[in-house]
């Protein structure tokens, strides 16, 4: 299994923004993805593509930022993908949420070294 | 260094991307004020003045692209400088922003030096806007900066009922080869501040300074509801200011200035020829070409004011004016009726 978060990319964050910085942007991302994978669902089932694709390209960018690339990876499918198939789409949200609770994982290890 | 304390906005719904943006300019040296969404952002630019927008594409409520679409039509923020900042996907979409007046676009994350070279590089186009508009506040009067701010340096003309005005020096080279280079200059910054007041006074509009000469346009490119009267005011003015200069102590024991003006009035065509980087607002026609003759014939004739009969016509009664007969000039057909405007007359 591969790391969730690109350490050099993630050193390279660190680097031209603080250390203390990225803690607390570690803080604002944990605490507003969870609300991003929400909407990206809520989306989904309500039909609304501008919103489902918007959520994913939310994710996708903030993912890259960190450097968490398979998170970012999966949402930029989702996002190119727009809404299709609605079992095939759960089951891409259920494997991004999963990505997702890696990546958090991860970034909360990062923040408290 | 112009780009250290830029006052931006940042336009992000998402609030990563809005901090780290902003922290990226802090760390420049910058000010950045946040806005979540297109609307909030475009509330914000029309309340206070920023140097550059960074904005995103993607957003709720109104995106990039409506963004791009309302400054791009508006007068005040049309100038202000926009780095498209996101993670959009496609380069038809990167096409769109660049068409729609974006400055430049970054590709999210955004790479913090590109960004900074991309800040600097704006910023200093955008000061040297600032400082082409000041020129053209400088160098005409307010009525023409704003109709260039207005029709956004359009090239290209319209028709109109204008007069046309030529002026120079009497014996300026002969004048000039008899005095230092500096005295020459000063005497021509004079000169030109004194017709300047009295063109711009009338409502005229100075286009052209070409060593001791000038042309100004009355009723262009705003309409004045009697642009032969102003012009003749206006050259009467002139005359005035002459002599007061000539008057002044220091100018004792030199040489009196004296200029020659000729007018004539018509249908012209009027507006901006040159290039977007290098434009100038001038006026063609036989009214231009007329004036710039008579001008030539007032040392001819030995009269300060020539006009030719259209403007002689607009004037009329208010105006004590020598008809000279007709004269023939050069690109001329027929013969011109000539006039004479006495100075020392106010209209």
């Amino acid at each position: 299994m591969t790391t969730a978060i690109d350490a050099a990319r993630f050193a390279e964050l660190q680097a031209t923004a603080g250390a203390d910085f990225v803690v607390e942007l570690i803080d604002t991302f944990l605490h507003e993805a969870p609300g991003l994978l929400a909407e990206l669902r809520a989306a989904r089932a309500a039909g609304d593509a501008d919103g489902y694709r918007r959520a994913a390209h939310s994710l996708k960018s903030n993912a890259n930022t960190f450097g968490a690339t398979a998170l970012g990876a999966q949402a930029r499918e989702i996002e190119l993908a727009g809404l299709g198939e609605p079992a095939a789409d759960a089951a891409r949200i259920t494997a991004l949420e999963a990505e997702y609770a890696r990546a958090a994982l991860a970034l909360g290890e990062l923040r408290d070294a | 260094m112009p780009e250290r304390g830029a006052r931006l906005l940042v336009v992000d719904d998402n609030k990563v991307n809005r901090l780290l943006l902003a922290r990226s300019l802090e760390l420049q040296g910058h000010t950045a004020a946040l806005a979540e969404n297109g609307r909030v952002a475009l509330e914000r630019l029309r309340r206070e003045p920023f140097d550059l927008l960074l904005l995103d594409i993607e957003m709720p409520e109104m995106d990039g692209i409506q963004v791009l679409e309302e400054l791009k039509s508006d007068r005040q923020l049309r100038d202000l400088p926009v780095i498209v900042t996101s993670a959009i996907e496609g380069l038809d979409n990167v096409v769109r922003c660049i068409e729609l007046g974006a400055e430049d676009y970054l590709h999210k994350p955004v790479n913090p030096v590109l960004l900074k070279a991309r800040i600097g590089a704006s910023l200093e186009k955008k000061r040297l806007r600032d400082q082409q508009k000041e020129l053209v506040r400088r160098f005409a009067t307010r009525e023409v900066a704003e109709d260039m701010d207005a029709s956004g340096f359009a090239l290209g003309g319209h028709r109109v009922q204008a007069t046309a005005m030529f002026s120079d020096i009497r014996g300026f080279t002969s004048m000039a080869e008899q005095q230092p280079p500096e005295a020459t200059i000063e005497l021509l910054n004079t000169y030109y501040t004194l017709m300047f007041d009295a063109i711009s006074g009338r409502g005229g509009v100075v286009n052209q300074m070409v060593g001791d000469g000038l042309m100004a346009i009355f009723g262009a490119p705003l309409p004045l509801a009697d642009p032969g009267a102003a012009a003749v005011q206006a050259a009467l003015d002139m005359i005035e200011l002459i002599d007061l200069y000539n008057r002044e102590p220091d100018r004792a024991g030199k040489p009196p200035l004296a200029i020659g003006i000729g007018i004539a009035s018509g249908s012209v065509i009027a507006g901006y020829t040159g290039t977007q980087q290098r434009a100038t607002y001038t006026c063609v026609g036989d009214a231009v070409n007329l004036a710039a003759r008579l001008e030539a014939h007032t040392k001819v004739v030995g009269h300060a004011i020539l006009t030719d009969a259209a403007t002689r016509l607009a004037v009329g009664e208010r105006c004590r004016a020598e008809a000279l007969g007709a004269a023939t000039f050069k690109g001329k057909a027929g013969p011109v009726e000539c006039y004479a405007i006495v100075p020392g007359q106010k209209l």
